[in-house]
C-alpha cells in the first residue's frame, strides 16, 4: 500500500517535472535554450557513466567465487596486475577528461548566456522586498517610470536588461523559461540579459531562502507583441482615475484614513508611501499577494483583512475594517485599472 | 559511578532540556489591543486633588519581545519617524535618546503621543498605525534611551549607522513627566 502510494508519488514529481510550467526544459528564450543544452548533455555523459558503473557491478556480481574454508594460498600473477594497473588508469583518465569536457562546456555555456549586445534595450531595476517583487522601468524622466509589482510586462523577442537588487535580504530570481537563477544582494546591483521569442506567461519564483513566506514569493513574466507592451506601459504611466460614484469615492476616503497609506502608493491620490506595492493599477494586475491569489473581489477583500492568516508572518498589517468601509474599498481598488 | 562523573552526567542530562526554551513568542496574528490607554495616559505633572493617578497597566509583551522591538526599529524607518527624529537624535522634531521627555517616558505616554499627535509638528497617527504596530515603535522608542533590557533591545543595525546598535545604549534616567507617581 505504501509501495503503491510512494510509486504514484514518485510518478506525479516525474511527471511534473516534464509538464509543469516552472521547467529549465521548456525554454522560451536563447539564454534558457542555451542552459537547456547543457542539461541534456550532461545528462547524458551521466547516464552513460551510470549504465557502465551498473553493467560493471552486475558482472562481478555474476562471478562465481570459491566457498572453501581454507585459505588459498597468495599467487603472484604478474599478467593480471598490470592489466589492472591499465584499466584504473584508463578510468581515471577516462573521468578527468570527461570532467574537464564538462567544465569546458559549463563555461562555453557562461559566457554564452552571460551577456548579448543592444543599443537599445529595455531596462527593468527589480528590487526583492520580503516577500514581493519590485518592478521598476526606469526612465531619466520621472514621470514617465512605470512602477508595478509581481508582473514583468516585457516585448517578445527584444533583449532585456534586468537590474538587480534588495531592500532587505538575499533574494534570487529565477524563471527557468527565460534564464538561470540570479541572487539580488542588498547593497550590490548587478545586471543580466533576458529575452523571450514567443509570446505567453512564464512563471518565476524565488530561488533563495528569504523568510517565513519564501515559499509564496512568485512573479511572472509575461512577454507580448512590440504594440501590446507600449500600450500597456502607456496605460500603467497614467495616473489612477478618480473614483466616479460615491461608493468609490469612500473607497477613496477609507484608504486615505486607515493603515493602507502608511505603506501603498497610488498615484494621483496623497497615497504616496514606497514599503509595499504601487496600487496604481492595481486591478490591471492578473494575481496579488506575490501571486498567491487571484485578482478577485473577494481574495482582495480577505487578504485586505486577514493577510497573517492566508500569509502568516508576512509585512502587511490586519485590518479589521467596518463592513461597508471594506466594501467600499475593494470596490474602489477594483477600479484602479 | 564517582561523584564528579555522576554530577557531569547530570548537569549535561539537564543541559539537553534547554532545547526547549525559546527566545520569544512572535505573535502574527494580534488581536486589538485596549484601547482605553490612550485616555488613562498621564500627560501633565497637574493632577485633581492631592493624590495622583494610578499608573494603567503597561501592555509588557511588547517590551519583553526582542521581535517586537527590531519590528518597531524597521517600522521607526519606514513610517518615517527617521524624517524628523533622525535615528533617535532628533532635527526637526524633539531627540529620543536622550533623558529628557516632554510629554512623558511611560509606554502609555509615548502610545498617546504618536496615536494623538502633539504641538509644533507630531502628527497624529490615530488608524493610520495599528495599535500593535505602536506598542512596538512604543518599545523601540524606549529602547533608544537604554529603558529596555538588554536582552530585548536590538543589538545590531541593518544599515551602516555611526549609532551603536540599541542594546549598547547607556540607561537614561528620564526627567519631565514620567507618568509615575511623583515624590
Amino acid at each position: 500500500m505504501i509501495a503503491a502510494s510512494n510509486s504514484v508519488r514518485v510518478a506525479a514529481i516525474l511527471a511534473s517535472f516534464f509538464q509543469g510550467e516552472h521547467n529549465s526544459l521548456h525554454p522560451a528564450g536563447p539564454f534558457s535554450t542555451n542552459i537547456e543544452w547543457l542539461y541534456w548533455a550532461i545528462f547524458w555523459i551521466v547516464f552513460v557513466a551510470f549504465v557502465l558503473t551498473i553493467l560493471a557491478f552486475a558482472r562481478a556480481s555474476a562471478k562465481t567465487y570459491s566457498r572453501s574454508e581454507e585459505m588459498l594460498p597468495i599467487m603472484k600473477n604478474e599478467e593480471g596486475d598490470r592489466k589492472a594497473k591499465w584499466a584504473v588508469g584508463t578510468a581515471i583518465t577516462i573521468t578527468l577528461l570527461t570532467l574537464f569536457a564538462v567544465l569546458f562546456m559549463s563555461v562555453i555555456t557562461g559566457k554564452k548566456v552571460e551577456g548579448m549586445s543592444s543599443s537599445n534595450p529595455v531596462t527593468i531595476q527589480i528590487t526583492g522586498h520580503q516577500w514581493w517583487w519590485e518592478v521598476t522601468y526606469p526612465n531619466p524622466q520621472a514621470d514617465q517610470t512605470v512602477i508595478t509589482a509581481n508582473e514583468i510586462h516585457i516585448p517578445v523577442g527584444k533583449p532585456v536588461v534586468i537590474l538587480t537588487s534588495s531592500a532587505d535580504v538575499i533574494h534570487s530570481f529565477w524563471a527557468p523559461s527565460v534564464h538561470g537563477k540570479r541572487d539580488l544582494i542588498p547593497g550590490y546591483s548587478s545586471a543580466f540579459w533576458i529575452q523571450a521569442d514567443q509570446p505567453g506567461t512564464y512563471p518565476g519564483r524565488c530561488a533563495e531562502f528569504c523568510g517565513l513566506q519564501h515559499a509564496h514569493m512568485g512573479f511572472s513574466i509575461i512577454a507580448e507583441d512590440e504594440a501590446t507592451f507600449e500600450a500597456w506601459e502607456q496605460q500603467q504611466l497614467q495616473p489612477a482615475s478618480d473614483p466616479q460614484s460615491a461608493e468609490t469615492q469612500h473607497g477613496r476616503e477609507v484608504f486615505l484614513t486607515h493603515t493602507c497609506v502608511m505603506c501603498h502608493t497610488i498615484r494621483g491620490t496623497d497615497a504616496g508611501s514606497r514599503v509595499g506595492p504601487d496600487l496604481t493599477h492595481l486591478a490591471s494586475r492578473k494575481m496579488i499577494a506575490a501571486e498567491t491569489l487571484p485578482n478577485t473581489t473577494g481574495a482582495l477583500a480577505g487578504w485586505i483583512v486577514d493577510p497573517q492568516g492566508i500569509k502568516p508572518g508576512n509585512k502587511m498589517t490586519p485590518n479589521p475594517l467596518a463592513a461597508d468601509d471594506l466594501n467600499a474599498l475593494v470596490t474602489y481598488l477594483r477600479t484602479l485599472q | 559511578m564517582n561523584p564528579t562523573r555522576l554530577i557531569i552526567a547530570i548537569s549535561l542530562a539537564a543541559s539537553a532540556l534547554m532545547v526547549a526554551c525559546s527566545r520569544e513568542e512572535r505573535v502574527l496574528r494580534p488581536s486589538p489591543s485596549a484601547s482605553q490607554v490612550v485616555n488613562e495616559a498621564q500627560v501633565s505633572g497637574l493632577n485633581p486633588g492631592a493624590n495622583p493617578l494610578p499608573t494603567p497597566p503597561t501592555p509588557s509583551i511588547y517590551e519583553e519581545s526582542a521581535y517586537a522591538v527590531s519590528e518597531g526599529k524597521t517600522l521607526f524607518g519606514q513610517y518615517n519617524c527617521s524624517g524628523c527624529h533622525a535615528n533617535g537624535g532628533g532635527g526637526i522634531g524633539p531627540p529620543l535618546m536622550d533623558n529628557n521627555w516632554i510629554y512623558g517616558s511611560e509606554p502609555q505616554n509615548i502610545f498617546t503621543t504618536i496615536v494623538q499627535g502633539r504641538p509644533n509638528g507630531m502628527p497624529s497617527f490615530r488608524n493610520r498605525i495599528p495599535e500593535y504596530q505602536v506598542w512596538e515603535l512604543v518599545a523601540f522608542v524606549r529602547s533608544l534611551s537604554g529603558l529596555l533590557p538588554k536582552d530585548v533591545a536590538p543589538s545590531r543595525n541593518d544599515q551602516l549607522y555611526v549609532k551603536p546598535p540599541e542594546a549598547s545604549m547607556p540607561k537614561q534616567t528620564p526627567v519631565g513627566i514620567t507618568g509615575k507617581p511623583s515624590q
